[in-house]
Formats: C-alpha cells, structure tokens, sequence
C-alpha cells in the first residue's frame, strides 16, 4: 500500500503552486505555455476523480446494447463496427443515450467549461 | 541573421530600400516560418511579412497548395479588390532565403477571442458574417483561367480520406463511426458548380480590425471543390469560441452570411453547407486526434499538441448535438 499524500492531492498542490505563484511572474509565450500545463495538470485531477465510475457504467450500457462481454476498448471496437455497418443507428434503443451519456462523461474530464457541455448539462434527456 | 539575406533581397525588387529592421519569427513548424519585419525606405517605413520554407525544404507536404500557388492566389484577391495583403516579392533562387513570398503586412487582430470580446470590435461583430459572405463569394469568383494547379477534392473523397486518417489511428469511437454513416447517407455528390475553395476560411486566417475584415490569410488547403464547403467550415462549433448560439465565428447568423453571399451575385446551398459543417466537425476532431499521434511519435513531446488531443471530445458532442439533437 503506498502512503499518502493521493496521486490527486500531490497534482492539486502543484497546479495550486503553478497557478498561485509561478503564473502572475510569467510572461508571453511560456505564460501562454504554463497555463496550458496547469490545465492538464487539472484534467489529471477530474480523470482520476472520475474515471473508475464513467467507465463501469460505460461498460454496463456497452455489454447491454451489444450482448456481449469483454473489455472497455473490445466493446468500443464492437460498437463502432456496428454503427459502421449500418447494423445499429440512432432508432436502436438505447443507442442515442449511450452516446450522449459517454460523450458527456467524456467532457466532464476533458472540458467541462466548453460551452456546449455546459447547455447540454442544463439541458438533460 | 536572416536580415542579411532579406536587405539584400528587398533592394533588388523594392527600388530605395536602405535596409531591413525588426525582424522576428511569429511562428513555424520544421518546413514553414512566417516571419515580420520593416522595410526601411526615405518615404516611410514599411511594414512586411515572408513567408517562406527555408533553403534544403522541397516542395509542400500532402494536402498543401504550396508557397508559389499561395502568392498567386493572394496577388489575384488583392487585384480583385478583396481584403488580401498586396504580394510584394516572390523570392527566388538568387534571395537565398528558400521558397516563398514576401507580402505587405496587414495590421489588425486575429486572436478569436479578443475579436469576440474586446469592446474595439463591438461594431464591427454585427457587420462581419455579411461581409464575409461577400468575400468568400469574390473568392469563390475568381477568374479560374488566371488560377494556379491545385488539388480537387469532392464530398465522396473528402469523407474517405477522413475515413482512413481515422482508422488509421485504430482507436475506437462510435460518434465518429455515426459521423461518417450520416455523412455517406447524406452525400449530396458532386457540386454543380466546381470553384476555388480557400479550404481554411476561419478565425485564425482573418485579420479583422474595428473597421471589419481586412484580410484573408493562409491558403495552403485551398483547392477546387464544392463552393459550400467553405461556409460550412466557418459555421463549425469549434470557431465559434463559447459563442455557441452565433454560428458563425461566434459573431453572425447564417442568415447574414448567406445575405452577404447573395449580394456578390452568388446562391447559397442551406442543405448543402449543413453537410459540411458536419464534415467540418468532425474533420477537426480527426486532426485533434492527429496531433495526439503526433505527440505521442514525435520528437518533441510538446504538452500544446498533447492537450489537443483531449479536445477531439469537443467535436463528439458538437456531432451529437448535430445528428442527435436531444429534446
């Protein structure tokens, strides 16, 4: 078992130092640069609060609409080949949802500022 | 230094030049720069821009019209009196300064979200899609005798060449797999009509000042195709910068563009620039996830290209919202 402090609160810190301290001294381009790796920094956060669950309740909704079993990135691909052959489209059901709701789990990590994130989240099914 | 080479060159086309100043580099990847600078001359100084592929770098990668067809596009929209920087040089073997041009350099701003916030554009927001759509109409005009050798690209081919980038990634993602059915569902085959398209016609590419447009920049995707591709791709979610509800840039109305269009005496396709928006879409979340490939295999492990990558999600809901639109 590894100690504390979490992998979280460690990235926290030194997005906090980045953003607090180091940022307002930084000019141009490398301000430019910075903020870009505080955003990461970020992500990682969000990713790690929030992966483990987006992704268990991807594979339930994955291995419903295909019947079958296996890995996140085997059902994604078994998906995918589906929707290519024409075999499922958006009158299956359940196949809209299951988009909509990967897509917004996606975006929960990746960029929960954009602005079409943040109607659709006021905007739920 | 480059401003060797440069005095040397500018005095050869621009008669009392007495020098060069100021030059700096604005941006450039390993086979293109762009770069700045003053021509000093008894009547004024005045400001230039070079662009160019330095000497020991061919002829342009894949896609790319080419440094000597971009000087002949832009000279032909600056004779045409659209907003074009006026080309004062194509450089030559003797310049030493590699393949490219040297243009008048527009002042004005082309940072998305200055022009969409800043209040020094407030005035010229309202106006910009109408007058857009006039100059996308005068480069869709061009006379096409006078046009350099350049790629054609239809609909069909389009949506394979999307295709097979993304497959080749071999990462599974069913709304882009969506994208491509609606897209091949809905191919609206070839254009009656074959024109220049710029290929890249969006916030970045546009000097916008107070006043309004100023100039149109960056022709390396142009191409012959459909005319409408282009008024998709400045209808595309991802220019619109959180002006999710102005759909185009972010400043304007479809509406306003196609007005602006029609005044310049050419007819706008409604269906039409809706199936490419969807291309659109989905083409830049294929080139975000090409710039995590890129990341990933190239040599210098940049954090901008790596977090690119984590925007290809962005186009997944914008073609959702576009082919699933919920309630």
């Amino acid at each position: 078992m590894q100690d504390d402090p979490t992998p979280t609160e460690l990235i926290k810190a030194v997005a906090d130092f980045l953003r607090n301290e180091i940022a307002p001294a930084i000019k141009g381009h490398n301000s430019f640069k910075l903020r870009v790796g505080i955003n990461a920094l970020d992500l990682v956060t969000r990713q790690l609060a929030l992966a483990e669950a987006g992704d268990a309740t991807e594979a339930a909704r994955l291995k419903a609409l295909l019947g079958a079993d296996g890995s996140l990135m085997e059902l994604n691909r078994a998906l995918s080949e589906r929707i290519a052959s024409g075999e499922v489209d958006l009158t299956t059901p359940g196949l809209s949802e299951h988009l909509w709701q990967t897509t917004m789990d996606k975006l929960a990590v990746d960029q929960p500022n954009y602005a079409s994130y943040k109607r659709e989240l006021g905007n739920k099914a | 230094m480059i401003e060797t080479e440069l005095r040397r060159c500018v005095a050869a086309f621009h008669p009392g030049a007495t020098g060069v100043t100021g030059a700096a580099k604005l941006s450039g990847g390993a086979s293109q720069e762009t770069w700045t600078f003053d021509i000093v001359h008894p009547d004024g100084t005045i400001g230039a821009i070079l662009r160019r592929a330095p000497p020991g770098y061919g002829a342009a990668p894949g896609r790319a019209a080419g440094l000597d067809a971009e000087a002949t596009l832009m000279q032909l929209a600056h004779d045409a009196g659209l907003p074009s920087p006026k080309v004062m040089h194509v450089l030559t073997p003797e310049d030493g300064l590699g393949r490219g041009f040297i243009m008048a350099r527009v002042e004005g701003e082309t940072i998305a979200r200055k022009i969409l916030r800043d209040e020094e554009y407030a005035n010229a927001r309202p106006m910009l899609a109408r007058q857009l759509g006039r100059v996308i109409a005068g480069i869709h005009g061009l006379p096409q005798a006078k046009l350099p050798k350049l790629r054609s690209l239809t609909a069909t081919k389009e949506i394979e060449d999307l295709s097979r980038e993304y497959h080749s990634f071999n990462w599974p993602r069913p709304v882009f797999e969506l994208a491509l059915r609606w897209l091949r569902d809905h191919d609206p085959g070839p254009s009656s009509e074959v024109t220049l398209v710029h290929g890249d016609f969006r916030h970045g590419n546009l000097i916008i000042g107070p006043d309004g447009v100023r100039a149109v920049l960056d022709w390396e995707l142009a191409h012959f195709g459909d005319p409408m591709e282009d008024l998709g791709w400045i209808c595309v979610n991802s220019w619109r910068f959180g002006e999710i509800d102005k759909p185009v840039g972010g400043f304007g109305t479809r509406e306003d563009l196609f007005a602006g269009y029609e005044e310049a005496g050419r007819k706008a396709d409604p269906d039409r620039v809706k199936f490419w928006e969807v291309m659109g879409t989905l083409r830049w979340g294929v080139m975000c996830c090409g710039m995590m490939q890129r990341f990933r295999l190239g040599p210098d492990h940049s954090m901008e290209r790596a977090m690119i990558g984590r925007r290809a999600s962005e186009t997944e809901i914008d073609l959702l919202r576009l082919l699933a639109p919920r309630g």
